[in-house]
């Protein structure tokens, strides 16, 4: 590492140092779980709320609205008074249902996304966990997530349900390929499964220039995979409101809802974020070799910021399109992705193994 | 206490006896100071958090689209997540006709809305039967059978109206007692009365 | 040989009355053989079934249908068949010639209780299958405890009846089911997204493809054409309003324009050019709102705005001239209500310089996406079938028919303007869809040819207080935003009509939608549907 950035690693250090100096070791590494955990999950709440604020400003924008308003300023407090409202909402039980199945359900989405969460580099030294085949425990655990959305549309007794997650099924199942064989395609650019690693390989360019051709496809193939698999427009179908009316949660209600409501935004965040640290240096600042001035001035913004920003622009992207594309239908959908973008992707690597091995990459 | 509503004069709106009269219930009871703010609090939430139910019929349909649309837009109250499953909606606005055969209908959409859930009463034709009044199969007010909270007379009535309409809702929202006050146990049971056939697995 | 000739040859007990259409009274005994010739017949070929309108007539009950040769320029023809059993009163049906019958016919059983032999499916239209009594016929008991607000669901509503005539005339019901026994049966409505209203799919599956769509109609069935019975003409204006809620200048148009017709009442010019104008606006504003309601029922959200922006401009030229946004009520007998606001030559002119670019916006944003495109080539109607069911306006001209009311027996003052009666060849959704858009170019150019030529005058002219229509029946069709609508109105002289009917295109439309969806996914329907564009309200009346 020739550049000089703040590591948060000092304080995690500090912090271990300062627990073990005055308990056993094995009560500060309870302690540090604890807080870990609860850091974790108040940033997973606090990130759903601002992305679904994100989505509602931008929306509105995009169609020549204002948005939340009123409550607060810019309606910054919406999403408390939406928070507030869904927790106190009843959730109906209902005739019928496979009542254990119908309430496992949003945890077993939630759960899924809050591992993936867990996962991601947010900054120089500030990561959970350092895998070395931290990437592809990423995508292992994305796809728990569809068992979650089987699981509610199955138990809900719900025509509409039951066909939404048969739709999600089959969709999610068949865009893990693609996702994953673009992002496979950044792996042999960069030799290695650990997330650190591909950070820290990306200091001077980024994997989409250093991979040049490939690279950009792979990049392309990802944004259209990830949108799939947190099924969001143009490929919304699993809730498909207006022929499903909600698709697999339509008999949830309440906090249950809220469930599928908060990780469907924080997914979005999740597969910008995974986005961003394969294609664009994850909290890497921008560095120009040569440049040091320029250099210093970018490593002195935090690195948390970086990755933010990066994964904001990416969501930034796909809720465009979100906003701007028609949905397709599910048998365009399962075509698109069986015809083109698979053999697109598998082709794609065989082109990245044969620049990287004949060594045509910056 | 006056019920205040942003950028809105308390004297501008109608029926403010009405809801003197509720504030004037609600502190005649009263409340413990934790249980009062935070009943404040949910009421703030709820009040600015109204999810309505798409659900209309005919010509006042078109003005709530309106109403959402680009020039009035709905989504500055933060009401624009129209839902489609009644289960995650706040709120069902009656916009046009309800007739026999659709009675039964909106019955069981009421019933299916989650509590804390609020009818509204949009147009001539859900508050009164309007211009069909007379005929052999109009019900002749939703009020007939749902409870409604909030009529908003026109035909159709302006996105405006429907505004004030909302901001009327909210008003009385924000004088209704969480704890204590509505009480999902009773009205379970009651439903539960009427419909024995569903108790069973309950 | 002549029409009358023909008829009389084959059905020699019939008579005729002339008239501005040719009526034919035709025994029930005779009508099935005439209809069959009416069909195959090359010197007859009325290809076109317009209208059915049940009637009573106290001492017998009975059916008129309104027949239209598209071969011949758009020639009419008016058969009468009435049986004077009220018991059991049946007729043949049609609905195996002629396709749009099918609904209408069921319509007729609903209202007036008469069967009809052969119908494969004789069920109540509108009203629920435990409704007591024939509402529209004269002897109706219209006691609200007879027909309480029920309180729960439909009960047998997979029931259906049909009844056939064997060899020596004897009438037979045989039931039968709608459904097959293991049809996974999806029900869409009438609470739904995108049924544009309250209208009810039963949509039986295989995976996610339709084999089968039973429409439920009647969530929002008001009686209007009971209540017309017991108005004043002029009462009546306003149902056409809150009937096809986008077109209501020209639904209103229509309807004054009959009763005009029957008083023998001259329109002013300045009123005939200011209704061509208003009638044109409204399908603006009609085809804005289907652009958007497509867009939005296809995923496509920002679109819907889009399209809503410049409807907004509409409807302010509507509020500044008529006083309301929708349900304008601006239409009157003999003319309009109110002459137009100072800024209405401005305004118009305004939102003409905006159109065109918008259009130009919407195709960027929706229309020219690869997705859209995919989305709405479904839902194949071929000109036969257009012309069979019945599908006039925007729908029946994607799929090449030319039937536009404006050209074929030109009204108001679309005989003195230049403008193109838009066809696609495409026969499918885009093509209806393509239909729509390039027709707001058309009323663009309508309105701007008109715009500079509004004659000075009066706006109205002089009515008598009490309207009193001579006895005899009248039938008027204009070209609303979705299609031909027409209505029919029989006076018995006094100062309520005796009968009024509205022949809606919706109903036709809706109609369709079992032929269309047929073989494509759920998510089709929605398409075909959002493509075809009915109004509810307009269908169930």
């Amino acid at each position: 590492m020739k550049y000089n950035m703040f590591d948060f690693s000092v304080v995690t250090n500090w912090f271990n140092n300062l627990l073990t100096g005055c308990m056993p070791e094995w009560a500060a590494i309870l302690v540090e779980c604890i807080v870990i955990g609860v850091v974790l999950l108040a940033a997973y709440s606090v990130l759903a709320m601002f992305y679904i604020f994100y989505e509602r400003k931008l929306c509105a924008y995009f169609q020549c609205r204002l948005g939340p308003m009123r409550v607060g300023p810019w309606g910054l407090l919406q999403l408390f008074a939406d928070v507030i409202k869904m927790l106190i909402k009843e959730i109906i039980s209902l005739k019928g249902t496979d009542k254990f199945l119908f309430k496992l359900a949003p945890y077993i989405v939630v759960a899924s996304s809050v591992v993936m969460f867990a996962c991601l580099p947010w900054g120089y030294g500030m990561q959970m966990i350092n895998y070395n085949i931290g990437i592809f425990f990423i995508l292992a655990v994305s796809s728990l997530g569809v068992l979650g959305i089987l699981l509610a549309g199955w138990a809900s007794n719900n025509k509409y349900s039951l066909v939404g997650a048969m739709r999600s099924g089959a969709q999610m199942v068949s865009y893990e390929i693609s996702m994953g064989l673009a992002i496979m395609a950044i792996v042999v650019l960069a030799g290695t499964m650990n997330i650190n690693e591909l950070v820290l390989q990306q200091q001077n360019c980024w994997f989409i220039l250093q991979g040049h051709i490939p690279a950009i496809i792979a990049f392309l193939l990802y944004i259209i995979a990830a949108t799939a698999e947190t099924n969001r427009g143009p490929f919304d179908l699993p809730e498909a409101e207006h022929e499903l009316t909600a698709g697999f949660h339509t008999e949830y209600s309440g906090i249950s809802f809220g469930m599928f409501y908060l990780s469907e935004y924080l997914n979005l965040f999740i597969v910008s974020g995974v986005a961003a640290l394969m294609f664009l240096g994850g909290w890497m600042p921008i560095h120009i070799p040569g440049w040091d001035g320029f250099n210093a001035v970018m490593d002195w913004i935090p690195s948390i910021i970086w990755f933010l920003l990066k994964a904001f622009f990416i969501s930034y992207i796909i809720i465009w399109f979100k906003w701007t594309f028609p949905r397709v239908r599910i048998d365009q959908l399962l075509a698109f992705e069986w015809k083109y973008m698979m053999p697109f992707a598998l082709a794609n690597l065989v082109l990245m193994a044969v620049c990287v091995a004949l060594g045509w990459t910056f | 206490m006056a019920v205040k509503i942003k950028s809105m004069k308390t004297e501008d709106f109608k029926d403010n006896e009405y809801i003197d009269q509720l504030v004037e219930e609600l502190n005649a009871t009263g409340a413990n100071v934790a249980v009062g703010k935070l009943d404040q609090l949910i009421n703030w939430g709820i009040s600015n958090s109204l999810w309505p139910l798409c659900f209309g019929t005919s010509c006042c349909a078109i003005e709530f689209m309106c109403l959402g649309a680009a020039r009035y837009d709905m989504a500055r109250f933060g009401f624009e997540v129209a839902r489609n499953s009644p289960r995650q909606a706040d709120y069902i606005m009656v916009q046009g006709t309800i007739v026999h055969k659709m009675a039964p209908a909106l019955v069981r959409l009421y019933e299916q809305l989650a509590e804390p859930k609020y009818v509204i009463a949009c147009g001539g034709c859900a508050v009164s039967g309007g211009p069909f009044k007379n005929s052999y199969c109009v019900v002749d007010g939703v009020d007939k059978i749902i409870p409604v909270d909030v009529f908003i007379p026109g035909c159709p009535p302006r996105p405006e109206a429907m505004f004030y309409g909302l901001m009327q809702l909210q008003r009385k929202i924000k004088v209704q007692k969480f704890f204590g006050g509505v009480n999902r146990h009773e009205k379970i049971k009651d439903f539960f009365r009427k419909h024995p056939e569903d108790a069973g697995e309950y | 040989m002549s029409v009358k000739d023909i008829i009389s040859k084959i059905c020699p007990s019939a008579t005729f009355e002339e008239g501005e259409i040719l009526l034919a009274n035709v025994p029930a005994g005779d009508w099935r053989r005439l209809a069959e010739a009416l069909k195959s017949n090359p010197d007859l070929n009325y290809d076109v079934l317009s209208a059915v309108v049940g009637m009573d007539w106290k001492d017998s009950l009975g059916v008129v249908y309104y027949f239209t040769c598209t071969s011949r320029n758009w020639e009419m023809l008016t058969v009468k068949v009435a049986v004077a059993d009220r018991e059991n009163p049946y007729i043949h049906t049609v609905s195996d010639l002629w396709k749009v019958a099918n609904f209408q016919e069921r319509e007729v059983y609903d209202f007036f209780g008469i069967k009809f032999i052969g119908h494969p499916d004789m069920r109540r239209f509108f009203l629920r299958n435990d409704w007591k009594g024939f509402p529209l016929r004269k002897d109706y008991d219209a006691d609200p405890k007879l027909n309480p607000i029920p309180e729960s669901d439909e009960k047998n509503e997979d029931n259906t009846m049909s009844y056939v005539e064997d060899a020596e005339g004897l009438i037979k019901a045989i039931p039968s089911k709608v459904f097959e026994e293991h049809d996974y049966v999806m029900n869409i409505g009438p609470q739904h997204p995108s049924t544009h209203g309250v209208m009810r799919f039963r949509v039986a599956l295989n995976g996610e493809e339709v084999k089968k769509i039973d429409v439920v109609s009647g969530y929002i069935h008001r009686g209007i054409e009971k209540l017309c019975e017991g108005l004043g003409y002029p009462q009546l204006l306003h149902f056409t309003d809150r009937m096809d809620y986008m077109s209501a200048h020209q639904n209103r148009h229509c309807l004054c324009a009959c009763i005009e017709k029957a008083l023998g009442l001259q329109v002013p010019d300045r009123a005939v050019v200011i209704r061509t104008i208003m009638d044109e606006l409204m399908r603006i504003s009609s085809h804005l709102l289907a652009f958007g309601c497509t867009a939005m029922d296809l995923g496509a959200t920002t679109a819907f705005f889009y399209g809503f922006r410049e409807r907004e401009m509409v409807l302010n030229i509507f509020e500044k001239t008529c006083g309301a946004r929708m349900s304008m009520n601006y239409n009157v007998i003999g003319g309009v209500i109110a002459d137009l606001h100072p800024d209405f030559v401005k305004d118009v002119k305004e939102f003409l310089e905006v159109m065109p670019k918008a259009l130009k916006e919407y195709h960027t944003v929706f229309s020219g996406n690869i997705i859209a495109k995919n989305r709405l080539h479904v839902g194949k109607m071929t000109k036969e079938e257009a012309i069979n069911y019945a599908i006039t306006g925007p729908s029946g001209r994607g799929s090449g028919w030319s039937n536009d009311c404006r050209k074929k027996h030109p009204y108001a003052a679309y005989d003195r303007v230049e403008f193109e009666e838009v066809l696609e060849e495409g026969c499918d959704s885009y093509a209806r869809y393509m239909v729509r858009m390039r027709e707001i170019e058309q009323s663009c150019k309508i309105i701007a040819q008109l715009i500079d030529n509004i004659p000075e005058g009066d706006i109205r002219a002089q009515v008598p207080k009490v309207v009193k229509l001579p006895a005899g029946h009248w039938y008027t069709q204009v070209e609303a935003s979705r299609g031909t609508f027409g209505v029919y109105i029989e006076s018995d002289g006094s100062k309520n009509p005796y009968r009024v009917h509205f022949q809606s295109p919706c109903f036709n439309l809706v109609g369709v939608m079992d032929l269309t969806c047929k073989g494509h996914m759920i998510a089709d329907v929605i398409t075909i549907g959002a493509a075809l564009d009915f109004v509810i309200p307009d269908i169930d009346r």
